[in-house]
């Protein structure tokens, strides 16, 4: 693996630790708005999450 | 990616295609579609179960407010037939006291004209009796007193200036 | 309750400890052997094969004293498809050391691949040391083939007893489909309902059940000191992820692909769409392949991952070799593998919910009068 590589991927993977941080931080907060809707907010945000993830993966392997 | 490609197996690929796809049937034949029908036979026994225990309490509430219903009215038709009876007792009373009063009214006026008439009448005889009796007695004096001239004069003189002052 | 966690806290001591046997064999074995490698890339390489499907399931090995590798497990077959079907056992290979002769053809393991050599097993390499033998097309019964058979039937034993004792327990479940009766019923309700619709989820509910549970076992199982890794293999998490790509566009009604080729319905005249769709339609056709990648790669990177993790802190207590360094690290590996097996869950119920989700947007039909407004709002 090449240096420049590795640091794209490294670029990506910090894009993709943000986004997810983001999105958590989004949905605790809107619990905390609305406890009442927990569950729908968590589905909400583990399939956004996954979403991201998934490119964070595609960066990673395709280094 | 090149790493990815370099482990992908096809045969194990193969094996878990064909393997997963197996079990899938198997499951859907053995255990999804009896575990989600019975669980789905369930729930419908329960809603139904649910229905039908609030369909009798809707029937019982109907029941009782039904019997609350009559119960009142029963309450009610007793307490307008006790008013009645009461009005009709009391109109009776008042009935009875003004006519009471009438006929004693009545009957007090009768005993007064009759005592008026019986006061009168006696009025009346004594009247009688008196003028008959100064009668009498004028007669008597008139015989004493006109038993001499110049008396029976002056009496009537007297009585004539008497007449005058009328 | 304290009674039951007690009980799985030793549970997962005993796991833990058995990991690090596991290890230890063959760290020693390797040390004895000496051959200039160092410790840390003897961990590294442990891993890396532990990561890896193998052709016999051995469940550990050792070394005896005249420096003989002993090893517990037993073989499983090969089979081949090399101008005919060769079947043999993998005890052929005495794990690696030997060739194996089928037919007159000589055919060697090579870090867990099976190439075709000549009599002595050279292998030639590229100059990307890549190997340029021959490789058989390889249909062997492989370690992880095993786990999916046993895995199998497991599932199938679990709940087809579930099913039955439904039908003798008047719709109750006993035993242990009482732990999974919840399970079933919550992929039915949060899972399914939600994301597919209450008029078409029955149809997906199946395959919804199966993976779930298929990839949650599997999940659990390499959890176990038994050293499976199915399902961050590569090409089990391919089979699943084409599975849900091949479901979720034969079940695509006709407006998933008015979806994909014209995706402003009418909001727009034919001769303004052209420009966009130049460029939407290859972005909604990506899609479609890429939904099904990143669930295959997700899977199998989360897994991989969760495994090199645990084998690395189980490795760097031989490295630190010292009363403070190895003690941190077993705590450090038992905090992780405890997160593993939230793991194991977590990831099983992101791929079947992403699959639902999938199959949702597939098989939705609206109504056609909101449909282009909905479209212009989405843009």
């Amino acid at each position: 693996m090449e240096i420049p590589v590795m640091v794209g991927a490294g670029l990506v993977v910090i894009g993709v630790g943000l986004g997810i941080g983001r999105i958590g931080g989004s949905a605790m907060e809107a619990i905390a708005r609305q406890p009442e809707a927990y569950g729908k907010i968590q589905t909400a945000m583990l399939i956004v999450a996954a979403l991201i993830e998934g490119i964070g993966f595609a960066a990673l392997f395709a280094v | 990616m090149e790493k990815l490609l370099e482990e992908f197996s096809l045969g194990l690929f193969f094996w878990q295609t064909l393997l997963f796809l197996l079990l899938l049937w198997l499951l859907w034949k053995f255990a999804w579609k009896p575990i989600l029908s019975a669980v789905n036979d369930r729930e419908e026994g329960i809603k139904n179960a649910l229905q039908a225990a609030e369909d009798a309490k809707k029937e019982m509430q109907n029941v009782t407010a039904d019997s609350e219903n009559l119960l009142k009215e029963a309450r009610a038709e007793r307490e307008k037939m006790l008013k009645e009876a009461r009005e009709i007792k009391e109109k009776m009373i008042t009935d009875a006291k003004e006519q009471a009063q009438v006929e004693g009214d009545k009957m007090l006026k009768q005993a007064q004209a009759t005592i008026e008439s019986e006061k009168k009448a006696a009025v009346a005889e004594i009247k009688e009796q008196v003028a008959t009796l100064s009668v009498d007695i004028a007669e008597k004096v008139l015989k004493a007193e006109l038993a001499d001239k110049k008396k029976q004069l002056k009496v009537v003189e007297d009585m004539l200036g008497d007449v005058k002052l009328n | 309750m304290r009674k039951t966690f007690l009980k799985s806290f030793l549970l997962f001591t005993a796991l833990i400890v058995s990991q690090i046997s596991f290890s230890k064999e063959k760290e020693e074995k390797q040390g004895e052997e000496g051959h200039g490698k160092d410790l840390q890339t003897e961990i590294k390489e442990y891993i890396l094969h532990h990561l890896q499907d193998s052709h016999d399931f051995s469940l550990f090995s050792y070394t005896q004293e005249n420096g003989e590798h002993k090893y517990v497990g037993f073989p499983l077959p090969v089979i081949l498809w090399d101008n005919g079907l060769k079947v043999f056992s993998s005890s052929k290979f005495h794990h690696g050391e030997t060739l194996a002769e089928v037919d007159g053809n000589f055919y060697k393991l090579y870090h867990s691949k099976i190439y075709r050599t000549d009599a002595e097993g050279t292998i030639t390499y590229d100059e990307e040391h890549h190997p340029t033998n021959v490789k058989p097309l390889d249909f062997s019964i492989t370690k992880n083939v095993v786990m999916i058979i046993v895995t199998g039937l497991l599932m199938l034993w679990l709940f087809s007893s579930l099913a039955r004792s439904y039908a003798k327990n008047n719709g109750i479940p006993t035993g242990v489909g009482r732990f999974f009766e919840p399970i079933v019923l919550y992929i039915r309700d949060d899972i399914a309902r939600p994301n597919i619709g209450e008029k078409r989820y029955k149809k997906y509910m199946p395959f919804l059940l199966t993976i779930f549970f298929f990839i949650w076992f599997l999940n659990m199982f390499g959890m176990t000191p038994l050293g499976i890794n199915v399902t961050g293999n590569i090409a089990i998490t391919t089979a699943l992820a084409i599975l849900t790509f091949l479901i979720t566009n034969f079940t695509g009604t006709k407006d998933y692909w008015m979806h994909q080729f014209n995706p402003l319905g009418n909001a727009l005249p034919w001769y303004g769409k052209i420009p966009l769709y130049i460029i939407l339609v290859p972005i909604e056709l990506l899609g479609l392949i890429i939904k099904p990648f990143s669930l295959l790669i997700r899977l199998y990177a989360n897994m991989q991952a969760g495994h090199i993790v645990i084998g690395s802190l189980i490795g760097l207590m031989f490295i630190f070799k010292s009363w403070l360094g190895s003690p941190l690290s077993f705590g450090l590996a038992f905090a992780i593998m405890l997160i593993e097996v939230l793991v194991a869950l977590l990831q099983a119920y992101i791929f079947t919910m992403l699959s639902a989700l999938y199959f949702g947007f597939a098989s939705e039909e609206h109504d056609h009068g909101h449909d282009d407004e909905a479209e212009l709002a989405h843009l």
